[in-house]
């Protein structure tokens, strides 16, 4: 027997199908009556397509997270797509040169209303260590950013707690946020549309 | 008979005289230096002389200098004999002012994106070259951001945010 083992204890099954949290709402016999934000919101945040857009060592961690492990399926997002059109949640995982900078930005725009993005690690969040002439000082300078996730690289329990919080976010978000005037205005800041 | 660095020497200086200058020899490797104005030719002679036939350009880059006023940037050629296994470096200098070389891609195809790269980051402007432009920085930038000419920590940038840095 080696000195450490995982794994060894056997973990009861809580339940045999894992299930959203069910909204507010009134209910009674044959009938359940809650907004439509919410139904939609819940079947957002649980289906969420994330686009990874890996570049360096955030992107590694993000494989992890992939993996069985950590399993990022648990959240409702394990189908991950490799296009833009079909995807929900940009991940931008790395190092974003200025030269790349563009083709963030037209990743995003690629993407279908509604669209979140986060940016994981230092280097996506800020520039990170590379000051310098030639990266982006954080992706935000070129889309606009829902959440960061800080590290260098972050763990992938902190990837998934960044999804978590836009899980949060999409759960909760208005459906007349994208129609609205902040919106537009912050859009335009970045010169979009 | 392995061809020699004495060999080398000999035979460049039998035909250029003391236009080339500053020969030395470091970790094995025979490196030397000669006016600008001359590269062409003296390229041209190492690929083509029968017993030189340098005929592989490994590296070519440029180095900055500030200090050595009149002739601060370096431009740097790494050839390599395939068939001795034998490399040499070859370098002119040049004003920083005015840093016109002429382009090595009439002899070497290779040389094309070398040469776009050290115009890229030291501004070596190569005069002949059919597409001098940029080819790893963005198009837009409007510096050489290898010269040694800029502060370390440049304190007029705006594209760095100052609260997440505590600067």
């Amino acid at each position: 027997m080696r000195p450490v083992s995982y794994n060894i204890k056997k973990k009861p099954l809580e339940a045999d199908i894992s299930m959203a949290e069910m909204p507010e709402g009134h209910q009674g016999q044959g009938f359940f009556a809650t907004t439509l934000d919410n139904v939609i919101g819940l079947a957002r945040k649980n289906s969420l397509w994330p686009l990874p857009f890996a570049t360096s060592c955030c992107g590694i961690e993000f494989m992890a997270t992939m993996a069985a492990t950590y399993d990022i399926a648990r959240f409702g997002s394990e189908r991950v797509g490799f296009s833009p059109r079909q995807c929900d949640l940009l991940m931008v995982m790395g190092t974003i040169a200025k030269k790349m900078g563009p083709v963030v930005k037209q990743v995003y725009l690629q993407m279908a209303e509604p669209r979140w993005v986060i940016a994981v690690g230092a280097c996506a969040s800020s520039g990170g260590i590379f000051d310098t002439y030639s990266v982006l000082q954080g992706i935000d300078q070129v889309v606009p950013v829902d959440v960061y996730v800080p590290g260098c690289p972050p763990r992938p329990e902190a990837i998934l707690d960044g999804l978590m919080r836009i899980q949060d976010l999409v759960g909760k978000e208005s459906l007349r946020r994208r129609n609205s005037e902040q919106y537009k205005a912050l859009l335009e800041s970045y010169g979009i549309q | 008979m392995a061809l020699s660095n004495e060999q080398i020497k000999e035979k460049l200086v039998e035909k250029f005289g003391d236009q080339v200058i500053g020969f030395e020899e470091q970790y094995g490797m025979l490196s030397f230096q000669s006016a600008k104005e001359l590269n062409l030719k003296v390229l041209n002679f190492l690929v083509e002389e029968a017993t030189l036939q340098f005929r592989f350009l490994t590296d070519l880059c440029g180095v900055h200098y500030p200090d050595n006023k009149g002739q601060e940037i370096a431009v740097v050629y790494h050839l390599h004999n395939m068939r001795e296994n034998v490399r040499i470096r070859y370098k002119v200098f040049t004003d920083s002012a005015q840093p016109d070389v002429y382009t090595a891609t009439g002899l070497f195809a290779g040389a094309n994106w070398m040469e776009r790269e050290t115009y890229d980051f030291y501004g070596v402007n190569f005069v002949g070259h059919p597409n001098l432009k940029r080819i790893l920085n963005v198009e837009e930038m409007d510096y050489f951001p290898m010269r040694k000419e800029y502060p370390l920590e440049d304190q007029s940038r705006i594209d760095k945010d100052d609260e997440m840095f505590g600067r």
